[in-house]
């Protein structure tokens, strides 16, 4: 009844071809940017801004990378944790090598360096598909963080061998380091994920976005009609990478604070991979599903024993959230097996035709 | 459809509440967080150090009715050794005015660091951690008695001195292997072992395991089939230790040359069969469960079914009084922070203070029940860690056996080392800030 396109009449063709063309759609991204931007930071908690909204804000940029590459792509990748080390290990060395330099800039230059990589390794993209690719992209997750246990300059030869997040500060406002309030670093973070979703939600639904989904439909009807399969192919690598060069930058500076290289293992491949599928693959707004599903139901369901006033053992606890993120991951694959960005559109169009559904 | 409108509901109410929670703390007590991994692949270590740290700050709770007449609030934290999940614990306790972080790993340490002095919450990393936090001018919130890597290094190094039957140039010529957990935590001695090895004049033979091929270290023995080392020097965590015994056992390598750091369990020895009969770890503390103090926790705790052992034979195993040990170093902390200010209710500040001021001689360790259960603690202002001796036990077929004395670490040698690491860590973070704590005069 209130969800309904019904005398929204389009004049231009680019109106017509706008990302939402529903006035009700902007309505809603509207709202949920005020509610990211004023109401978070102002009624949010330290926990709530620290531990759940900047890890979830930051997976879903990692998600994001993921998803242009096995999503839009079709390119199915397990190297993306290792590319978000190299973000990670770039702008630690980009920043401690140049300290006067603003660190935001070394975070969103370290993507370059995390896509460099990325095209490296996504060469035999071209001649390997699917699984196999799998096992290349797997190389690549190996051998970097090989690089990161193993060359020593990467972390400026510190005993510890873990990269340490200097203090920096943004309109003398600390953003890094230990004084950083999580307020700040939420807000610096979401900037970022929120411009970045943007450049990628405009990337995908244009003529780069449309070659990519070409190829990843079928690639040799792609090349028939006249696509170049490997810039097309490297080019998705490059962004796909660059996204989560950022993401792991993001990750070790806004978040963790200091990182070793078990941060980059495989396990986080897998998890954002988990995110990206379970989220939905081809979807923007599937990542952040995704990544809320994988990294705030945990936490909700940790604490619910605990608001709920019952006395159960940490342990018992986290067996639990293990059983029933599990439960649910299969659930909502089960319901969907498109993800939760299926689920999403579904009620979109229910509400449409609400209340006379046909 | 509904369903998931209802999640969506149900977890905002619970995000929403969480707060509300918090803030109903009762205010005559002092909140002390466990932060344990009874889960992951860790958790076969993991499980008795949380045993052993939950059960001795229940028996104060339940026997003594906390200290000093305060109640101990203790919660544990689950972070699966998972530094992600280990801040989010450290985020979880914080607003509730814990009073020392115990991370119980070098990973979720190590962003702790910077943060403890900013929160005013000391951070108690007991042997492991960053070794130059020992250096208390520079890292006023972070201890890590009662000694480093380093120190145990230099201590395997001597015990095997002795074994040869002298001092350390004993070690001249010798042949000494090293197979470590290729993470920070295997790699922090290189330097010491690069060093040491061109003074002594020994041959270090060095053998990597990466974290993922803990379990898979075939071809690690092999090389240390050929190489026959003289002695063997073991850093590792977790099933790294278990399978490093197992391995030992079928190259049949000496195991009485087989020398670990403080690390392994009865579990890790005990799998490999008689074979591990004569592998030795350092320790700093007593095995057993034959002391007051535990006879206490055995009366309040355990059989009160307050306790999570799964058995009774479980309460005086070598990481089970690790753990022990740790919590009376917190208790003692708390203690003394009480003494120094007078108050019953200690703050963070107050409690970095009383690690400060940590005394716990023989006598203060006869009155705890632990008489002979591990040698005096002192720590002061500039020095966070102490650099306690520590001694040799060796794996019997059933439990470890004290055998040799306690053995001093060569500080000369370490003490430079920990000047130039700690100086470099606040170079590299700088701007590193200035110890403004005071000192008090214990």
């Amino acid at each position: 009844m209130f969800y309904r396109e019904t005398g929204q009449f389009k004049q231009s063709y680019a109106a017509d071809q706008a990302v939402f063309p529903i006035l009700q759609d902007r309505l809603g991204l509207a709202a949920i940017l005020l509610v990211a931007f004023v109401v978070v930071p102002l009624f949010g908690n330290e926990f709530l801004l620290a531990s759940v909204m900047v890890p979830f804000l930051i997976l879903s940029l990692g998600a994001i990378g993921l998803n242009i590459l096995v999503g839009y792509t079709g390119l199915l990748s397990l190297g993306s944790a290792a590319f978000m080390g190299v973000g990670a290990y770039a702008a630690y060395k980009l920043s401690t090598i140049f300290p006067g330099v603003n660190i935001l800039v070394w975070i969103l230059c370290s993507g370059f360096f995390a896509a460099g990589i990325g095209v490296l390794f996504g060469l035999p993209s071209l001649r390997i598909k699917g699984f196999y690719l799998a096992v290349a992209t797997l190389a690549a997750q190996f051998f970097l963080q090989w690089c990161f246990v193993r060359i020593s300059w990467l972390y400026n030869d510190n005993p510890s061998g873990a990269i340490e997040v200097p203090a920096r500060t943004l309109f003398g406002l600390a953003i890094t380091g230990p004084s950083a309030t999580p307020v700040t670093r939420y807000l610096v973070v979401l900037v970022i994920v929120v411009v970045m979703t943007l450049l990628a939600s405009n990337i995908v639904h244009g003529r780069i976005g449309r070659t990519w989904m070409a190829v990843r439909d079928m690639d040799i009807a792609a090349q028939l009609m006249g696509i170049r399969l490997l810039p097309a192919k490297l080019l998705a690598f490059a962004v796909s990478s660059f996204y989560c060069g950022v993401s792991g930058a993001l990750m070790v500076f806004l978040w963790l604070g200091a990182a070793e290289p078990s941060a980059f293992d495989i396990k986080l491949s897998f998890l954002l991979l988990f995110m990206v599928i379970i989220g939905g693959l081809g979807s923007m707004i599937g990542s952040f599903f995704g990544a809320a599903l994988i990294h705030i139901l945990p936490i909700v369901i940790r604490g619910l024993p605990e608001a709920l006033g019952l006395p159960i053992a940490a342990a018992t606890v986290e067996h639990l959230t293990y059983l029933i993120v599990g439960a649910l991951i299969i659930f909502f694959l089960i319901v969907e097996p498109h993800g939760l960005a299926r689920l999403w559109q579904i009620a979109k169009q229910k509400l449409r035709v609400w209340p006379f559904p046909y | 459809m509904s369903l998931k409108n209802w999640l969506y509901a149900l977890s905002a109410t619970a995000v929403l509440t969480l707060p509300a929670v918090h803030d109903a703390q009762a205010e005559d007590s002092i909140y002390v967080p466990l932060f344990t991994y009874r889960t992951g692949p860790f958790a076969g270590s993991g499980t008795p150090i949380a045993n052993g740290m939950h059960d001795y700050l229940t028996l104060l709770n339940e026997r003594d009715g906390g200290i000093g007449g305060v109640k101990l609030i203790v919660e544990e934290c689950e972070t699966g050794y998972d530094t992600k999940k280990g801040l989010e614990c450290y985020e979880s306790v914080k607003p509730k005015k814990p009073v020392i972080v115990n991370p119980w790993s070098t990973g979720i340490t190590l962003p702790l660091i910077p943060k403890a002095a900013v929160d005013k919450i000391p951070v108690l990393s007991m042997a492991y951690g960053l070794s130059a936090s020992a250096k208390g001018d520079t890292f006023p919130w972070i201890f890590n008695p009662p000694a480093t890597y380093w120190d145990g290094f230099t201590q395997i190094l001597q015990y095997i001195a002795t074994q040869e039957g002298g001092g350390i140039e004993k070690l001249k010529g010798k042949k000494i292997g090293y197979i470590y957990l290729d993470a920070s935590f295997g790699r922090e001695p290189l330097p010491l072992i690069e060093q040491l090895s061109k003074e002594l004049g020994f041959e270090a033979k060095l053998y990597p395991v990466a974290a993922a091929d803990m379990q898979n270290q075939s071809s690690q023995w092999l090389s240390v089939r050929r190489d026959k080392p003289d002695y063997m020097i073991l850093y590792g965590w977790g099933a790294l230790n278990a399978t490093a015994v197992k391995e030992a056992v079928k190259t049949n390598y000496p195991m009485e040359k087989f020398i670990s750091i403080w690390w392994p369990s009865e579990d890790d020895a005990k799998g490999a069969g008689d074979g591990a009969k004569g592998f030795k770890t350092l320790n700093w503390h007593a095995v057993g469960a034959d002391f007051p103090l535990l006879a206490d926790i055995q009366k309040h705790v355990v059989d009160a079914g307050k306790s999570q052992v799964s058995g009774k034979d479980k309460v005086g195993q070598v990481l089970y009084n690790r753990g022990i040990y740790n919590s009376m170093l917190i208790a003692e902390a708390i203690r003394r922070a009480q003494e120094i200010t007078g108050n019953k209710v200690v703050t963070g500040e107050d409690v970095r203070r009383g690690l400060e001021g940590l005394n716990i001689d023989d006598a203060r360790l006869k009155e705890i029940g632990l008489e002979g259960f591990t040698g005096a603690v002192k720590l002061s202002c500039t020095d966070h860690n102490g650099h306690f001796s520590t001694f040799v036990q060796s794996w019997n077929g059933t439990t470890y056996e004290k055998v040799s004395d306690y053995i001093a670490p060569l500080s000369d040698k370490v003490g430079p080392l920990l000047d130039a690491d700690a100086k470099a860590y606040a170079e590299k973070n700088a701007p590193w800030p200035a110890r403004s704590e005071a000192c008090d005069a214990s």
